[in-house]
């Protein structure tokens, strides 16, 4: 039979066969192509918000408007990032920058905290009406935000909260149902066993989170903190409705208040000062990409 | 129900109920203090003239909802809202499926790739809304350039009432990473075998799609589909930094028009009964999609 095969092949080969897409060597040497044929443009495509962020950033006012429009930046205007980051006198990208960074590194921590106690005990600790309070985390987890926050803005208001960073740092320590949701699914996942043995240790349930849950779950919790800063950094509704003295305001609102300044948005500046503002994100995600994807994906499997 | 929550249990079981209570505490705290209570003052707020301040505040019942209900642009804003999320619901998740199953080729540099197609869902933000809005400009912007190229005359994207629903759709699509990413997931959890056995009763590329991968992805795909439009009815800041609701009423979306009523025009009352009504539309979709899911979605037994 396999001589066979290598008569046919032989016999093949002898008469020029071309047919090299017929053997399963070829097949997939076509499907390896093929895909790229897809992966290349479309990578290409996602990458193109990005550069007309940095191709407006480097060109002059006048060829922002040139018709047709230039690609590649002619001459290349760096000074337009020192220049967009002083801003006008009533813009202080420094001291939003650090509001910025106060209120998101605030709420990584508040909400790995709340949520790692909140997501072992729904992964790991037996009690009476567990799947109820589970019940009531899923639901929430589909509440929109937006719908929350008027009331919210209400009881902040109340408290006298209100232009102060209070209402944007307190809430983060009480837990976010999305974020104990997925520890809870990664917690899951970690061997009966191991928790078995820690307890014929003597170790009681703060040591077995402290000592095997926490080490165990690195990416997960990578990216929970992923999630938390993109989020927080990105926030715009909350410092929006909250904040109102110059001085207390995050990078974002910060940002929108070059459109239309004076009346007329300097394009250049303003995309020169986003660049920046999106940098941290994005050292943050190359970083942790490797994590994040992995604890993402077990969110959605196990159920 | 009663006596099983009575029955008496022992005193180890009954710690490991205190720490799990104790562990929750700050979640349910926060449940009850930014979630539940806000939710149940609002209903109550719903049926009061509040403006501003609480002083002052009366009782008018049903006259906010009356109210909206004979708004046109309540009915605008509902209307624009359901177009945006069927839209971005529907083509944002073939999307994500579509490039889930080709960084589930064997082909080297995937990773690469999967970082490259997540990164916009990272930057989603003021900085990349406005980028979009240079992108859809009209003369200058990089779209209609790009269009020219080929022969075609762009439309004016979200300066365009026609145009604006479509190109904020268009922009969503740009953010699936986290969809792709869970759909990935299960597409590697689907047993080789699966294919396998197909294969030798002779399905082809298609029908394995069609018999093995659709409905073994089918709960993964309801999961990304719930959340999706719970994520599609917050989109505020594209709204906000793009289009304000505009031109005239055609991007006004219920979270921009409860902004609107809320603090442009101090309607506290009335936002209250809008966020009730995007509360209780949320929760009848997600209703009818467990109805529906009935139907499509497979459980392996």
């Amino acid at each position: 039979m396999t001589r066979q095969a290598a008569a046919t092949r032989a016999a093949h080969k002898a008469k020029g066969d071309t047919a090299w897409y017929r053997s399963i060597k070829g097949r997939r040497a076509l499907g390896i192509l093929l895909t790229f044929a897809l992966l290349i443009p479309l990578g290409i495509l996602f990458v193109v918000p990005f550069f007309v962020m940095l191709s407006t950033a480097l060109k002059t006012k006048p060829q922002i408007f040139q018709f047709p429009p230039s690609l590649i930046p002619d001459p290349i205007v760096w000074e337009n990032f020192p220049e967009g980051w002083r801003g006008y006198d009533f813009i202080d990208f420094t001291g939003c920058t650090w509001n910025s960074v106060k209120i998101t590194v605030n709420n990584i921590i508040g909400n790995l905290v709340s949520c790692t106690l909140a997501a072992y005990a729904f992964a790991r600790l037996k009690a009476r009406g567990k799947n109820i309070f589970f019940g009531i985390l899923l639901a929430t987890m589909l509440l929109p935000n937006e719908a929350v926050l008027i009331p919210q803005y209400v009881l902040f208001r109340i408290l006298g909260w209100n232009d102060t960073h209070l209402p944007l740092m307190v809430p983060p320590w009480f837990g976010w149902p999305f974020f104990i949701f997925l520890l809870r699914q990664f917690f899951l996942t970690i061997p009966e066993e191991l928790v078995d043995a820690a307890k014929i240790d003597g170790a009681g349930h703060a040591r077995i989170l402290m000592q095997i849950f926490i080490p165990l779950s690195k990416p997960a919790l990578a990216t929970l903190a992923i999630f938390a800063f993109v989020g927080n950094w990105n926030n715009f509704f909350g410092p929006l409705l909250y904040l109102r003295t110059p001085e207390i305001q995050t990078l974002p609102v910060c940002l929108v208040q070059y459109q239309g300044a004076y009346g007329n948005t300097d394009w250049n500046l303003m995309m020169a000062v986003a660049t920046i503002t999106v940098i941290p994100v994005l050292l943050i995600f190359i970083f942790g990409q490797r994590y994040f994807v992995e604890g993402i994906a077990t969110s959605g499997v196990k159920r | 129900m009663l006596r099983r929550l009575i029955k008496p249990i022992s005193p180890n079981a009954r710690r490991e109920e205190r720490i799990f209570y104790l562990f929750i505490l700050p979640w349910l705290i926060g449940l009850v203090v930014f979630n539940a209570g806000p939710i149940l003052g609002i209903l109550g707020l719903s049926f009061t003239d509040w403006r501003i301040s609480f002083e002052g505040l009366s009782f008018v019942g049903l006259e906010n909802y009356r109210t909206l209900f004979a708004d046109e642009t309540f009915w605008i804003s509902v209307g624009n809202t359901l177009y945006i999320t069927v839209g971005r619901v529907v083509l944002g998740t073939i999307f994500a499926l579509f490039l889930a199953i080709l960084l589930n080729q064997k082909v080297p540099g995937i990773p690469f790739f999967r970082a490259v197609y997540y990164l916009p869902s990272v930057t989603a933000g003021v900085a990349v809304a406005l980028v979009w809005i240079w992108i859809f400009n009209p003369q200058v912007g990089i779209l209609n350039h790009t269009l020219r190229l080929i022969g075609i005359k762009g439309p004016t994207w979200i300066h365009s009432t026609l145009w604006v629903k479509p190109s904020l759709i268009i922009m969503s699509i740009f953010t699936v990473g986290p969809n792709m990413i869970i759909l990935l997931a299960g597409l590697q959890g689907i047993p080789k075998e699966l294919y396998e056995a197909a294969e030798i009763d002779g399905a082809g590329t298609w029908d394995k799609f069609t018999n093995v991968t659709l409905p073994m992805l089918s709960p993964v795909l309801f999961f990304v589909i719930i959340i999706s439009v719970a994520a599609s009815f917050q989109n505020f800041t594209e709204i906000r930094v793009m289009t304000q609701g505009g031109p005239g009423e055609s991007s006004n979306v219920l979270v921009w028009y409860l902004w609107e009523n809320a603090f442009v025009y101090f309607q506290m009352g009335v936002a209250s009964a809008v966020a009730w009504i995007i509360f209780l539309l949320l929760m009848a979709l997600t209703g009818i999609q467990f109805r529906l899911g009935r139907r499509w979605v497979f459980y392996e037994v």
